[in-house]
């Protein structure tokens, strides 16, 4: 909110400087935002009187004034139609800045006569579009005295940010009292005189609602005036409706205007002869609309507070007022409104309507509800003031809504919140400057919450007031307790897992990408997601619109992306949520991969190659391995989701049904949709799948038992079907003997012609560790044998001779 | 006798003129072999009287060791040359680059996570987490923000098609809901952060639909202002590593804390470049509380018995001011360009033993 200096001191009375007020407003909490002095950029033009005018000797339109600063003449040229003996002008000299014209003024010449200086117009100034001729100053303004001051353009204006809890900063009595409690001068008494009524009201008012809507609008105060002139408002009033970026209308809607932001209290006026009837203020009814004074039309349902006529509604209740009734320039009589509306019904209203006003704003964190008869007596005084006329009576419906919330402020609360000592007598008075009426007690206060302060809910709220006045500076430091001098783990395991995994897919080669927890519902569905539950109702755009399935999609995208500007290449990972269903059970933390592009493309040492399935089963697998998984209990199958290439991703299980873990090549149709011309992989982990490590089981290892007998390594070469599994084999060979054999390896894969048809040759390599003592060449033999006729009955296959 | 010396300075003259290991071995034999004109020498030593041979023998085992060294020195001379030989031909270049190896990098917002963990651990604050998708409960009501309360609006809410207990689901906006999950399920005293993702519908060059926070809660019976002064000036200055970092405190309002503080850290604006610390402008940096004792009734905590309070901070707003990152739309396009600039060395891991922060 923007006020201005001038305008705070009609209700505070202090000697502190600008620059005090706004660190003070900032230090309790009504935070600055700026503070500006619109006279800053003129501050260096001056007051000059027109002495003698005469024509130009060699332009017909420019004239030669003889302007005089108060010691010396200049000879000025100037073209405008208003430039003539006896006025006061704004005079710019040589080397200074004119805002208007974005130029320093030089020294010039014109059509021959020498000019020495400018004599300024409104637009030149900077202050407004006026061009029609100079700035004439009336007033008894000192010559080569500061033209910022004789405009009224020194007016420091601040600009503060109000936080939804302050409706009563909303008005700058608010700001000031707030000011005074905290030591900045007092505030200034507020004289309210009833308006004597010299003439009769023809409209009544009626408040209409059902019992249960009774809030909507418990207290309406008005008054009829007749004969008033709604013309333009005087400078003083435009000028300040403009510094605080208001455009001045007409008299009565800017005095409406001035008491929203002077008191926070928004006031409408009707043109009393374009209203039928009496006024009464009901419920909406569907199917009825408003062309309000924004110029647009809105539909009402049947839940939004109008005040209307006998026709049709008038205006929409603490928002914004119609444009049919609305004052003009040719307003004789009007009716004054000055109503208290429930802040939730007009807050709903605004939106549905989806219609902002300084009105609803303001009643929406709620208004004084007690300052209704002071409101409408201050503006009629105004309106009387400035537009003449005759005043009716106060026109009075329904009864102020009931206030005087109490609360009571233990005395030691303050210290167990604050965590500081302020003596009793201090806060005492900072709750009397805000207006809580405490009266002390044995062990604290009893505190009457002031009307205009609809935030204060208990104690908790009373010693914030207390020590935001006082000063959060002065609150001393203090360090937690800690209990022990180490702190406990902030991690669990799953949460460092899950930090270790990052850092070692990073050390891997992946480079780590967060990417949004959305994504379009196109890529979605692709994905195996697609969800109605997962949809956004307003998404920011359509590419943003569901949550997404799984990280693969995203991951994706981004290589999609880095591969358009020339990173063809590349592997990300992310370690992030992904959403099954709305239920924090569906949501799981998945560490995902992809990989695109070559290896070695551009090498002198080695082969280039395409990256491949067995470089994500490997990303997979050594993560597994790095956080102490024995990936020998793994079994790997083919059941897959859909995204993936069916012949060429495999699923990681712990046991039968627990899946930790996918990995393959993305599915060539999907590839292809979304743009790319080549293949690529990528792997997820599931880390909520994976168990713990047991608890409670203590830091040792298990016993290590290194073997003195040499460990024996057999070579095998088997031919099998060609859809046979590598993993069969090796599995078959792992249960010949499982104490002896100690590591099984594929190391070859062949297939040829030469083999068979639908066949392929796998070398096996299988360690064998003696226990007990060397192994002898029949032992060798023996358990070879075995391996060999293990293979034969389980997988039907043979040695290859 | 002369006949010796002389006789010795000519093969040692070959010696050192034989070039081949071959042609070391032929002079070897002519005059050290079997029948070699040395060891034929020395036979002939038997033939001598005995004074005579006694001289000459002398003489004979003086040439025979010298012709021995020097052919044994020329030997090792040879076989050095001929390595020196063979490792000249197997010279490269080693200005050639090495085979690459691709170590990827982290993210700025998990290192910033785990910076803030790392010290807030220290203060005896443990990790909690909680869904992104939430219910209305959570999100707004009992963190003391009925429907249609004004704090609502500037929340930006994304709603879910789905609904729980008649209310649309929401995208949490804040971290907070983690506050409120964490004292239903537990007792005080509770002293937790929790980073995570949150939502706002909103998007230009300050806003991203999605961004981290990083909540903080505790609650005990004795925790007040001072302390939350004290922790949260202790963060400022370890997080961006400066000692006497300005901290100030500035009351503001947030529904679910009574009071409330938005804090601020002391910064410069020199030509348009931001530094953190002594300076004449403040930084907006977290904002804090005590908790409203509304909001622990509504968790089932005797708002008589316990108090404490709370913060949050956006972790992109904070990594963004200590790492000078300009843009924050750019830590969700997955650059790979910019993770290799902005991104963090995986071994790199925050501790405050090391440098938490670096």
């Amino acid at each position: 909110m923007k006020f201005t200096h001038s305008w705070l001191m009609d209700h505070l009375e202090t000697d502190s400087t600008s620059e005090e007020i706004a660190n003070t407003l900032t230090k309790i909490g009504l935070e600055i935002e700026n503070v500006t002095n619109p006279g800053d950029f003129i501050k260096e033009f001056i007051v000059v009187s027109v002495d003698k005018v005469s024509k130009h000797p060699n332009a017909d339109r420019l004239k030669i004034c003889l302007v005089n600063n108060g010691e010396e003449n200049y000879e000025v040229v100037c073209g405008a139609p208003n430039a003539r003996e006896g006025i006061k002008g704004v005079l710019a000299r040589e080397g200074q800045f004119i805002p208007g014209l974005d130029l320093k003024l030089k020294k010039s010449e014109i059509r021959g006569v020498v000019s020495n200086g400018m004599l300024l117009s409104e637009k030149e100034l900077g202050i407004s579009d006026e061009h029609e001729g100079i700035v004439e100053l009336s007033g008894n303004f000192a010559l080569g005295s500061s033209a910022a001051n004789a405009l009224g353009l020194s007016d420091i204006v601040y600009e503060i940010a109000i936080t939804p809890n302050r409706g009563d900063c909303l008005g700058i009595r608010g700001v000031a009292r707030d000011l005074a409690a905290a030591g900045i001068g007092t505030l200034k008494p507020l004289d309210v005189k009833p308006v004597k009524p010299s003439t009769g009201s023809p409209i009544a008012v009626n408040i209409d609602f059902d019992e249960e809507d009774k809030s909507a609008c418990p207290y309406f105060v008005g008054r009829y005036f007749r004969n008033v002139n709604n013309g333009e408002s005087p400078d003083w009033l435009k000028r300040r409706l403009l510094s605080v970026g208001l455009r001045p209308i007409s008299v009565l809607v800017d005095i409406t205007n001035y008491f929203t932001f002077t008191f926070g209290r928004p006031l409408h006026v009707f043109d009393a002869d374009k209203v039928s009837g009496n006024i009464v203020v009901r419920l909406s009814k569907k199917g009825e609309n408003l062309l309000a004074l924004d110029g647009k039309n809105y539909d009402l349902d049947d839940e939004m507070t109008v005040i209307a006529d006998e026709k049709r509604p008038e205006a929409l209740a603490g928002v914004m007022g119609g444009e049919l009734s609305g004052c003009t320039s040719d307003t004789k009589n009007v009716f004054l409104e000055a109503a208290y509306f429930d802040p939730i019904r007009t807050a709903i209203t605004g939106r549905k309507l989806n219609l902002q006003s300084d009105a609803r704003f303001r009643f929406e964190r709620g208004i004084d509800p007690l300052f209704q008869r002071p409101g409408a007596e201050l503006a009629s005084q105004m309106i009387l003031d400035l537009c003449g006329g005759q005043a009716s009576d106060l026109i009075v419906a329904g009864n102020p809504p009931s206030i005087g919330k109490k609360n009571f402020l233990r005395e030691d609360r303050v210290k167990k919140l604050g965590g500081v000592d302020i003596p009793s007598e201090k806060i005492e008075s900072i709750l009397l400057k805000l207006g809580f009426e405490p009266t002390k007690s044995r062990d604290g206060w009893n505190c009457i919450t002031p009307s205009w302060r609809h935030d204060i809910e208990g104690e908790a709220d009373l010693v914030e007031e207390v020590l935001r006045i006082y000063g959060f500076d002065k609150i001393p430091t203090n360090q937690l307790d800690f209990g022990n001098i180490l702190p406990t783990p902030a991690v669990n395991t799953s949460q460092e897992r899950r930090s270790f995994v990052r850092r070692f897919l990073a050390l891997r080669g992946l480079t780590e990408a967060v990417t949004f927890s959305f994504l379009s519902e196109e890529l979605a569905s692709m994905f195996g997601g697609g969800k109605t539950d997962l949809k956004l109702v307003n998404p920011i755009s359509s590419d943003l619109s569901i949550m997404r399935p799984n990280v693969v999609a995203n991951l994706l995208s981004a290589l999609g992306r880095n591969s358009d500007r020339g990173q063809g290449n590349g592997a990300l990972f992310e370690v992030g949520p992904q959403f099954q269903g709305t239920a924090p059970s569906d949501q799981s933390i998945v560490a995902s991969g992809v990989r695109i592009g070559k290896i070695n493309e551009h090498s002198w040492l080695e082969e280039s190659r395409n990256i491949d399935i067995f470089d994500v089963k490997a990303d997979l697998l050594e993560t597994l391995t790095a956080i102490e998984i024995n990936i020998n209990n793994l079994s790997i199958s083919r059941d897959t989701p859909s995204y993936y290439h069916p012949g060429r991703s495999g699923s990681i299980k712990m046991g039968p049904k627990n899946i930790v873990g996918f990995f393959g090549e993305i599915h060539p149709s999907i590839l292809s949709n979304m743009g790319f011309r080549s293949r690529a992989v990528a792997f997820e982990l599931f880390l909520d799948n994976i168990p713990l490590p047991k608890t409670g089981k203590g830091f040792t290892k298990e016993f290590l038992e290194l073997s003195p007998y040499q460990a024996v390594e057999r070579d095998f070469a088997f031919t099998v079907d060609i859809d046979r599994d590598s993993d069969q084999i090796v599995s078959a060979i792992r249960a010949v003997d499982k104490k002896l054999i100690k590591e099984v390896l594929v190391f070859d894969l062949f297939v040829d012609g030469t083999i068979g048809k639908n066949k392929k040759s796998i070398g096996i390599r299988v360690q064998l560790q003696p226990l007990e003592a060397t192994f002898s060449d029949k032992e060798i033999d023996d358990i070879s044998q075995k391996i060999v006729d293990s293979i034969r009955e389980k997988v039907g296959g043979e040695l290859r001779k | 006798m002369e006949d010796i010396e002389a006789l010795k300075n000519s093969i040692i003259l070959a010696i050192s003129e034989t070039t081949s290991p071959d042609g070391l071995e032929e002079l070897r034999v002519f005059e050290l072999g079997k029948s070699g004109r040395i060891t034929n020498m020395m036979k002939s030593l038997g033939n001598m009287r005995e004074i005579e041979r006694k001289i000459a023998g002398k003489e004979l085992n003086i040439l025979k060791q010298s012709v021995s060294g020097a052919i044994e020195k020329k030997k090792q001379s040879l076989l050095e040359s001929k390595i020196n030989e063979k490792l000249e031909l197997e010279r490269i270049d080693v200005t050639l680059p090495p085979r690459a190896q691709t170590i990827g990098k982290i993210h700025p917002i998990s290192q910033t996570i785990d910076e803030v963990v790392s010290i807030f651990g220290e203060m005896g604050f443990s990790v909690a987490e909680g869904p992104d998708i939430e219910e209305d409960w959570y999100n707004f009501t009992a963190l003391n923000i009925p429907p249609d309360h004004p704090a609502r609006q500037e929340h930006d809410t994304f709603y879910l098609e789905a609904k729980s207990k008649g209310e649309r689901m929401v995208l949490r906006t804040h971290t907070s809901p983690v506050q409120v999950r964490t004292m239903e399920s537990s007792s005080p005293p509770i002293r937790i952060i929790v980073p995570g993702r949150t939502y706002r519908c909103d998007h230009d060059s300050t806003h991203s639909p999605m961004f981290h926070q990083v909540e903080g809660l505790v609650v005990d019976e004795s925790t007040n202002m001072s302390h939350l002064k004290g922790c949260l000036i202790e963060f400022c200055r370890a997080f961006f590593s400066i000692e006497d970092l300005p901290v100030r405190f500035r009351p503001s309002y947030f529904p679910f804390t009574e009071p409330s503080a938005e804090v601020d850290i002391g910064c410069s604006i020199t030509e348009g470049t931001l530094k953190i610390g002594h300076g004449d402008k403040w930084m907006e940096i977290l904002g804090s509380g005590m908790v409203n004792p509304r909001v622990l009734e509504n968790c089932g905590i005797d708002s008589k018995k316990y108090q404490g309070f709370a913060f949050g901070m956006g972790i992109e707003r904070i990594s963004m001011l200590k790492y000078g990152i300009p843009d924050l739309r750019t830590f969700y396009d997955s650059d790979i360009r910019w993770m290799r600039h902005y991104g963090f060395r995986c071994l790199d891991v925050p501790t405050m033993v090391g440098k938490a922060a670096r």
